[in-house]
């Protein structure tokens, strides 16, 4: 809030408040219906699982309130959590940024395409997040352990390995698999949202600038297309964020649960495992918490760094 | 530097003209950085629809090619058995097959339709007006975004039940419409919108609801349409299993699921092809309804001369 000059009483603010209420009953009117539902079925569940996380609740008997002791046990008896949160951030930071610049890239060369051919490799490039885990399998042949799949046949005809990696069993090389997938799952909402953002950028702010003396294209993305599109930035970038923060379920499919030595295992996969298959509802939603707090936090970031685009 | 004054005159001039057209489009663009772009395009093009060609492919493949190892990418003899299998199949499953592609149809339009509608009417305000209880009816959509699904199953479930919605679409439907993703992308799309056009709309005397469907909608369509597409999707693909127990009221991405898995077709390789079909099908509609929506946003915000 600005601050003010003078001083305003208590009673003075409500009176004003109350007088901009009354000025916008007709928009609290439109924004109801769906904030109506949005309460029930998506803030009140929230609230609900962050109170679960300070019981015991396991699904089939009454929770009891046992304070902090889910975060006491998540954070100091838990070594699996702190792998979860160890490769969750490996994976976030590559997938990340990685996925982001590289759909924000895609969606601008389009732009200059013409339509038609645009159109058509914006459905090519969402395809995989359209048809899912359906075309997931394709990843389990390339990255198949046996020694004739299709990426171990072709370092050893290269000749840069004797013997098959075992790329979906081994330790070592499980996460990158992860990541490599994720990132071809990332052209998704966010992708969307740049081709149609980009779209909307007044032509006439590129004539304007050719005449301020933008020289190239690099210049034209910075200077214009990028501070236009702020919006759309904002959107591509929370989605990012809960996406990358919350890879999980392409490791199950590819590498399966739990991985070799929890190689790839997340925070997700490990708030899968304990909210789906033990039950233990009150811990998961522990973890759920944790991991919301550092979605924020990833958010709060990120919002900083965007600000200084086109400065 | 009386050249250049010279040009900028001339270009106010023209720009004042009414048969105007921009003759400096962009800044320049040289060959090779054409030719770079175009390559690195279709390399990117190829990498990511090569598993979607695999996957079409597969769909085509007799039986004795779909076990073949190192799998083929593409198909030598392809055949349409497994399509034909799929339809069979589909033909004979107890509960009819257009039952649930009814049930799928009327959650598909009237979710999809609704969540546009309802979830728009509330992005407007939320972008463009400043009242008590914007910034925090803001704060709460993005961070609403940012909570695991998983742990709000359950009280979900509970409400639900609650309601007496279990069992009928409406378990899908309901909770569909307070998607907060469609309605983020709306809402930032919205805070484009210059606010001297709604100024103007209000001084003509429009209202809120007016100006919303007469300017607002129009100036963000593609918005609007991919908040449909990805809405669409979700619902195309909402198997409604945690709330819907009465077969005849399961929808086709269901009974779909169902085959794939082998669970009506019986159990062995001999649902193989059946679900390298399915799987093609389930992907096809959604793909089919992007393709229409993307070829009908013609006019966007610069086009429509609604921009500043």
């Amino acid at each position: 809030m600005a601050k003010t000059k003078y001083q305003i009483s208590f009673k003075r603010r409500v009176q004003l408040t109350l007088r901009d209420m009354k000025r916008s009953i007709p928009l609290y009117i439109m924004i109801a219906p769906f904030m109506i539902l949005f309460a029930v079925f998506v803030v009140y569940p929230v609230l609900k699982a962050m109170w679960y996380s300070f019981t015991d609740y396991n699904v089939l008997e009454a929770a009891n309130f046992i304070a902090l002791e889910n975060y006491r046990k998540l954070f100091l008896d838990d070594s699996i959590f702190i792998t979860a949160i160890k490769n969750t951030f490996i994976i976030a930071v590559l997938v990340g940024p990685g996925g982001y610049i590289l759909s924000y890239l895609l969606a601008w060369m389009i732009n200059e395409l013409p339509h038609t051919i645009g159109s058509v490799l914006t459905v090519i490039f969402y395809a995989p997040s359209m048809a899912g885990s359906a075309v997931i399998a394709v990843f389990t042949l390339i990255f198949s352990n046996d020694s004739n799949g299709y990426l171990n046949a072709a370092l050893r005809n290269l000749g840069i390995t004797q013997d098959a990696i075992l790329w979906l069993s081994d330790e070592k090389y499980v996460i990158v698999v992860v990541i490599l997938a994720s990132l071809w799952m990332s052209m998704g909402v966010g992708f969307l949202s740049f081709v149609a953002g980009i779209k909307g950028v007044d032509e006439a702010q590129y004539e304007a600038g050719s005449i301020d003396g933008i020289r190239n294209r690099w210049q034209e993305l910075w200077y214009i297309t990028l501070p236009n599109m702020k919006p759309q930035l904002m959107f591509g970038a929370v989605m990012t964020i809960t996406s990358s923060l919350s890879v999980g379920d392409v490791g199950n499919s590819l590498i399966g649960f739990p991985s070799p030595n929890y190689a790839s295992h997340t925070i997700v996969n490990h708030l899968n495992d304990y909210g789906s298959i033990r039950m233990e509802m009150g811990y998961a939603s522990a973890i759920a918490v944790v991991l919301f707090f550092l979605m924020i936090f990833a958010n709060m970031i990120i919002q900083k760094l965007l600000r200084k685009v086109g400065t | 530097m009386g050249t250049i004054r010279n040009l900028y005159q001339k270009y106010l001039q023209r720009k004042k003209s009414k048969d105007y057209t921009p003759f400096v489009k962009k800044s320049q663009r040289s060959f090779w950085g054409n030719v770079i772009l175009g390559l690195f395009l279709l390399f990117m093009a190829v990498v990511f629809f090569f598993p979607v060609i695999y996957m079409i492919s597969n769909s085509l493949k007799p039986m004795n090619e779909m076990f073949i190892f190192p799998p083929r990418i593409l198909v030598s003899n392809p055949t349409m058995d497994n399509y034909r299998d799929f339809v069979n199949v589909l033909a004979n499953t107890v509960v009819p097959v257009t039952r649930s592609l009814f049930n799928s149809a009327f959650v598909v339009i009237i979710g999809s339709i609704g969540h546009i509608v309802i979830a728009s009417l509330c992005a407007y305000p939320l972008a463009k007006y400043r009242f008590p209880g914007s910034n925090f009816f803001n704060q709460l959509i993005v961070y609403s975004l940012m909570f695991n699904g998983t742990v709000t199953m359950i009280p979900n479930f509970l409400t639900i039940a609650g309601l007496g919605m279990l069992d009928t679409q409406w378990a899908i439907i309901i909770p569909g419409f307070a998607s907060t993703l469609g309605l983020y992308l709306m809402k930032n799309f919205m805070e484009q919108i210059p606010d001297s056009l709604m100024e103007a709309a209000q001084i003509d005397g429009a209202g809120y609801v007016r100006i919303h469907f007469t300017i607002v909608m129009p100036v963000v369509k593609p918005a609007l349409v991919t908040a449909f597409i990805l809405v669409f999707q979700s619902f195309w693909t909402n198997t409604g299993d945690r709330f819907i127990y009465t077969e005849a009221n399961k929808g086709f991405a269901y009974v779909v699921q169902q085959l794939a898995s082998g669970r009506i077709s019986g159990v062995g390789t001999s649902y193989a092809g059946i679900s390298s079909a399915s799987a093609v099908i389930m992907f096809a509609v959604p793909l089919i309804v992007f393709l229409i929506m993307q070829n009908n946003v013609v006019s966007t915000m610069a086009t429509s001369g609604m921009k500043e």
